[in-house]
């Protein structure tokens, strides 16, 4: 009996027509993608994308080249140089990160003591050339004035946590 | 002068210009099935499929066809020249010669030819050739392979395709295709029929190499199959050739099954719908289920293909062709003779 059981089902195609109406029914479920350079997914505030150096909301630059960044950071990708400026702060002179050695772990970000260095949203900052990801002080600064709103809302919100 | 315009001129630029008005229509259809699977595939497993190039993605065939315009034909050192060049150029004609004999409308056929459906049946064998051509002139081994699968392959499926034909000539009484589309069919005729055209339907899955049936390509044993030397438009062409036979493997079931341009179940309020629609409506039906089969369905072991091919279609559809022929024999479904049998006794 399990012979002709079995025979019937896989002449009448049986399992063939139930994974046919189960993908049917699936052409008219709702997609789950995203239309991505369109649309984007929601980011946590502690999300860890591009550096930014941020500034005072008076202009004034916060890093004050205590180093402990590129003393924590476990890939060595940051370089930092220094002196004091002529007011008598300690500022840098130079303040590179090597975005193709950077592990992208966030260490930097815990380890300042002014919010100076931050990883912010921002994740498309693919090159073409390898040179244009070796990110100087001047480009740092840059990206803290663009994404400066963003980054001060995600800290206010994750502060709590914290 | 005026003679030769009027006995030859003429009638040889109407001819092209009919041939221009199947082949542009095939080839934007074909252009949109690659964009329709894409988009059924998508749709199936929760994607969205191609949304960037126009609204909705509905110019990426044509940006896929610049850019494989746009790139280098290459051919390996190794390969023999002429065949490697001569083989998508066979393929691509053969796929479109074919369409001379298929009625898209009441007496829209390039060639109302009275052997209609054997000559189809003779191109789509043919169609292997291009393929194993291709497969032994790349002089590659995954190409060879998928030439090879592929000529075993359709010589089996065409096997069973010929008595499920042989099966709708009994039911039907002519090898002319508008014939065959015409025909009135009662009703019991359809259902005894209906086993031929769910084996018509997976053998032309076979035939045109496709999902879950498209050992040939195996791109996961093979890399590509047959075409993997190819680059640039011979790519192009063997791309077109395969598509365009799934249009004409739908076709074909469209014209043998599914009553071609007539109004299904004769439903007399949709008849202000013309002939060429409803066509063309049935075979996207048809190339619907061929996407639908490829979004659902996992490849088969080439053990069980030929297993299904000799052990299990072959039988079948001998069998039924002998069930046909007596369904019609004994309760008098056969056609009207529409030659006269004269015995001459000597």
């Amino acid at each position: 009996m399990s012979f002709l059981d079995k025979t019937a089902r896989s002449f009448l195609l049986a399992e063939l027509v139930k994974g046919f109406m189960l993908t049917f029914k699936y052409f008219f479920k709702p997609k789950v993608t995203l239309n991505y350079p369109f649309e984007k997914g929601p980011l946590s505030p502690r999300f860890r994308g591009e550096h930014a150096l941020r500034r005072y909301p008076n202009g004034e630059e916060r890093c004050i080249a205590c180093k402990l960044c590129e003393a924590i950071c476990p890939a060595q990708a940051i370089t930092i140089e220094a002196e004091p400026r002529d007011d008598g702060s300690r500022r840098t002179t130079r303040y590179d990160i090597d975005m193709i050695k950077c592990i992208y772990c966030g260490l930097c970000q815990e380890a300042c003591p002014v919010d100076a260095i931050v990883q912010g949203p921002n994740f498309e900052f693919a090159t073409e050339t390898r040179e244009e990801l070796y990110y100087n002080k001047e480009k740092l600064l840059d990206n803290g004035d663009r994404w400066e709103a963003q980054i001060a809302a995600n800290i206010e919100a994750d502060a709590e946590y914290r | 002068m005026a003679e030769l315009w009027t006995m030859y001129g003429m009638p040889l630029a109407i001819i092209v210009g009919k041939i221009l008005l199947i082949v542009g229509p095939l080839l934007g259809a074909m252009a949109y099935l690659t964009y329709a699977e894409r988009k059924v595939m998508a749709a199936m497993q929760m994607r969205q499929g191609p949304m960037v190039v126009g609204p909705f993605g509905l110019l990426q065939p044509l940006a896929d066809g610049l850019k494989l315009l746009g790139k280098e034909t290459i051919i390996p050192s190794g390969a023999n020249k002429f065949v490697f060049v001569l083989a998508p150029m066979l393929t691509f004609a053969l796929s479109l010669v074919a369409w001379a004999v298929i009625p898209v409308n009441a007496g829209w056929v390039l060639a109302d030819i009275n052997v209609g459906i054997l000559y189809l049946f003779a191109i789509s064998s043919l169609g292997v050739y291009g393929i194993l051509m291709a497969g032994w002139a790349s002089n590659s081994r995954y190409a060879f392979l998928g030439g090879l699968r592929s000529a075993a392959q359709m010589v089996s499926y065409e096997v069973s395709i010929g008595l499920v034909i042989v099966t709708v000539l009994l039911a039907t009484g002519s090898l002319n295709l508008t014939e065959i589309v015409m025909a009135e069919r009662p009703l019991w005729v359809t259902a005894l029929l209906f086993p031929m055209f769910v084996i018509f339907v997976i053998s032309a899955l076979a035939e045109t190499n496709r999902a879950p049936f498209d050992l040939p390509e195996g791109e996961s044993e093979l890399v590509g199959g047959y075409n993997v030397e190819y680059s640039s438009m011979t790519f192009a062409l063997f791309f077109l050739g395969e598509y365009m036979n799934m249009i004409l493997m739908a076709a074909m079931t469209t014209i043998l099954f599914l009553g071609g341009w007539r109004v299904p179940f004769d439903i007399a309020f949709l008849e202000f719908v013309p002939g060429f629609v409803w066509f063309a409506a049935k075979v996207a039906f048809v190339l619907f289920i061929f996407l639908w089969s490829r979004a659902t369905l996992p490849r088969y072991r080439y053990d069980q293909l030929m297993r299904l091919g000799w052990k299990v279609f072959l039988p079948f559809s001998l069998l039924w062709v002998l069930v046909v022929a007596g369904a019609l024999i004994y309760g008098g479904g056969l056609p009207p003779a529409t030659v006269e049998v004269i015995h001459v006794i000597p």
